[in-house]
């Protein structure tokens, strides 16, 4: 069959373009004079981000300000987006720590397997989303930055209690 | 001690001013005369400039508030600057000039978009009379005896800047923009024309001072010419290129129109343009429709003797009402989706051209019956017949015309019958025999 147009076929009496033009401006003026307050003015106001929030990452610290991480591997084995780099060292007492540890912020997907997997509650991803950077190296966070980071860390879903109460 | 010097320095002022020529007479010695309108000109070229660009900023802030924005608020105190700012800006911009444009004329176009816009404004009164040393001064920069045929003519040569915008520029869719431009001035510039000529009609004269003050004495024109009006409004807006009959724009479709290669203050000269053809079409629809300056329910403010503070009522007057308007072209832009090409021309030409046809005839045929009958202009009888037959013709607008046929959509033009014949018609194609449905 040939190309049709559906038609919608209205009664002649409905089809009035004066009296839907009014309404529709009786309309926009009631949206004028109410407004529905929806914008929030950014840099001065900030809508809070959700508990489980996954933003760039913080590494938590002992007393002593040393990094908790043991070095034990698991978040390079576990990284899908194979964005963290590390190199274990050991010290006198046999303990150890991370020589080099490096988050690829471009690379990571946020998925928040890191945090799941770390044995010693170290590494978190963090409630955080300002992460602007004036070159692509700034975006490879090292250990340093990573204790320096201060937001608060993201809390992870938990099976037993689905709707986080 | 301090006021007594003010005084002093003031007196020999006041001696100057006291002419003996009699403030209520209008005007006659040349230098006062001449003086006296390059002040109203630099006054009212400084208003109307300042105007329109906080009207840009008006625009902003209402389109804006309707789709439940909050518009520019940052520049200054809630965003005002943002004027000054957008003025910069266009300054400082690279102007470029497209290689194939005939460039003279991409030069020139702006201009005369521009140009016109502000002559119109030459004739507008925009309040009662003010009472001077040197004689009584019309608040109208030009009192010209044929105020409104001046208006007409000059607003129609708007349309050159944008044609010649769209040709010079080389370049399709620009040239589209100017054909739609000029085709649509000229469907709706017939149809504003007859509708005002009801209202001369009324007024029996074009002075647009004679016609504020017929309506101060019969009643504003808008309950005795609604149809009139009606046609008007809708005329200027297709006039101003306004949505929903900015086509030449229609940024959908064109890209940008006949503005498409402009940069820079050339560009920004279209919008200003368009913005101050929105302040003359404010300025006349008041005027001829709603009483120019005449202030509502008193006859006190139309009568001499003439003073400083009923100028400044009725400018007040006026001005209320040109914002009322300037408002409503926001208003319309931010509510109205834009017409299609073939409606707005099939509304010019089969719907509005022949309605405010019959319209004249009519109103002509009963302003002349209602002479030979003796009936006296300024009297009750005579706007109540009028009243009544405006009341008549609304009344049959909204029930007939404005039944799916003042503005075709695509569904409503073809009766249930010619539809199922033009669908056996299809369904017995042999294109439909060999590809089935």
């Amino acid at each position: 069959m040939a190309i049709t147009v559906k038609v919608l076929e209205r009664p002649i009496e409905e089809a009035s373009y004066l009296r839907a033009t009014l309404g529709g401006m009786a309309r926009t003026f009631k949206h004028m004079v109410n407004p529905h307050k929806v914008t929030v003015q950014y840099p001065e106001m900030r809508d809070p981000v959700s508990p489980r929030w996954r933003g760039t990452h913080r590494m938590l610290t002992t007393e002593t300000g040393a990094a908790k991480c043991v070095a034990c591997g698991l978040c390079p084995t576990v990284c899908p987006a194979n964005c963290i780099k590390l190199v274990p060292g050991e010290d006198a007492k046999g303990n150890r720590y991370p020589l080099v540890f490096e988050i690829d912020e471009f690379r990571c997907i946020f998925c928040g397997y890191c945090q799941e997997v770390c044995p010693e509650e170290a590494i978190h991803l963090g409630r955080h989303y300002e992460n602007a950077e004036y070159s692509r190296a700034g975006f490879v966070y090292d250990l340093e930055r990573l204790t320096a980071q201060t937001h608060p860390v993201s809390q992870l879903w938990d099976p037993t209690d689905p709707a986080g109460e | 001690m301090r006021t007594r010097r003010a005084l002093l320095a003031v007196a020999p002022l006041l001696a100057a001013c006291n002419t003996g020529i009699d403030p209520q007479r209008p005007i006659e010695d040349f230098w006062p005369f001449t003086i006296l309108t390059i002040v109203k000109m630099v006054i009212v070229f400084t208003v109307y400039m300042v105007g329109v660009a906080l009207l840009t900023f008006a625009e902003r802030k209402i389109s804006a508030w309707i789709q439940d924005r909050i518009g520019p608020n940052r520049v200054l105190w809630k965003g005002v600057g943002q004027v000054l700012a957008d003025g910069v800006k266009n300054f400082m911009k690279e102007e470029t000039y497209p290689a194939a444009a005939y460039k003279a004329l991409f030069i020139l176009a702006p201009a005369l978009a521009f140009v016109p816009a502000m002559v119109t404004w030459a004739v507008i009164p925009f309040a009662a009379p003010l009472p001077t040393p040197w004689g009584l001064m019309s608040m109208t920069v030009a009192d010209l005896p044929v105020g409104f045929l001046f208006t007409l003519a000059i607003s129609s040569l708007g349309v050159y800047g944008i044609v010649l915008a769209g040709w010079s520029s080389n370049n399709k869719y620009a040239l589209l923009g100017g054909l739609r431009s000029s085709a649509q001035m000229i469907s709706y510039e017939i149809a504003m024309g007859m509708s005002t000529v009801c209202v001369l009609l009324l007024a029996g004269n074009v002075n647009l001072n004679t016609i504020v003050q017929q309506q101060a004495t019969q009643g504003w024109n808008v309950i005795l010419l609604s149809l009139a009006f009606l046609v008007f409004f809708i005329a200027t807006y297709a006039e101003t290129n306004r949505l929903p009959f900015d086509l030449p724009e229609a940024e959908s479709e064109l890209i940008a129109g006949y503005n498409t290669e402009y940069s820079a203050m050339k560009f920004s000269m279209f919008p200003i343009a368009e913005y101050a053809n929105m302040v003359t079409a404010s300025a006349l629809t008041s005027l001829l429709f709603f009483g120019g300056w005449d202030i509502p329910f008193t006859t006190w403010d139309n009568v001499p003797p003439w003073s400083a503070l009923k100028t400044l009522l009725t400018l007040g007057a006026f001005a209320t009402k040109m914002i009322f308007f300037l408002f409503t072209f926001m208003w319309i832009r931010w509510t109205l989706p834009r017409f299609r090409y073939d409606q707005l021309m099939s509304l010019g030409w089969k719907v509005m051209l022949p309605a405010i046809l019959a319209y004249v005839v009519l109103v002509a045929a009963v302003l002349l019956g209602l002479d030979a009958a003796g009936i006296a202009r300024e009297s009750r009888a005579f706007t109540g017949i009028l009243f009544a037959l405006n009341f008549a013709c609304v009344a049959l607008l909204l029930v007939v015309l404005d039944r799916g046929r003042l503005v075709s959509p695509a569904a409503s033009r073809l009766r249930t019958a010619e539809l199922s014949r033009l669908r056996a018609v299809a369904a017995r194609s042999t294109l439909a025999a060999t590809q089935g449905d």
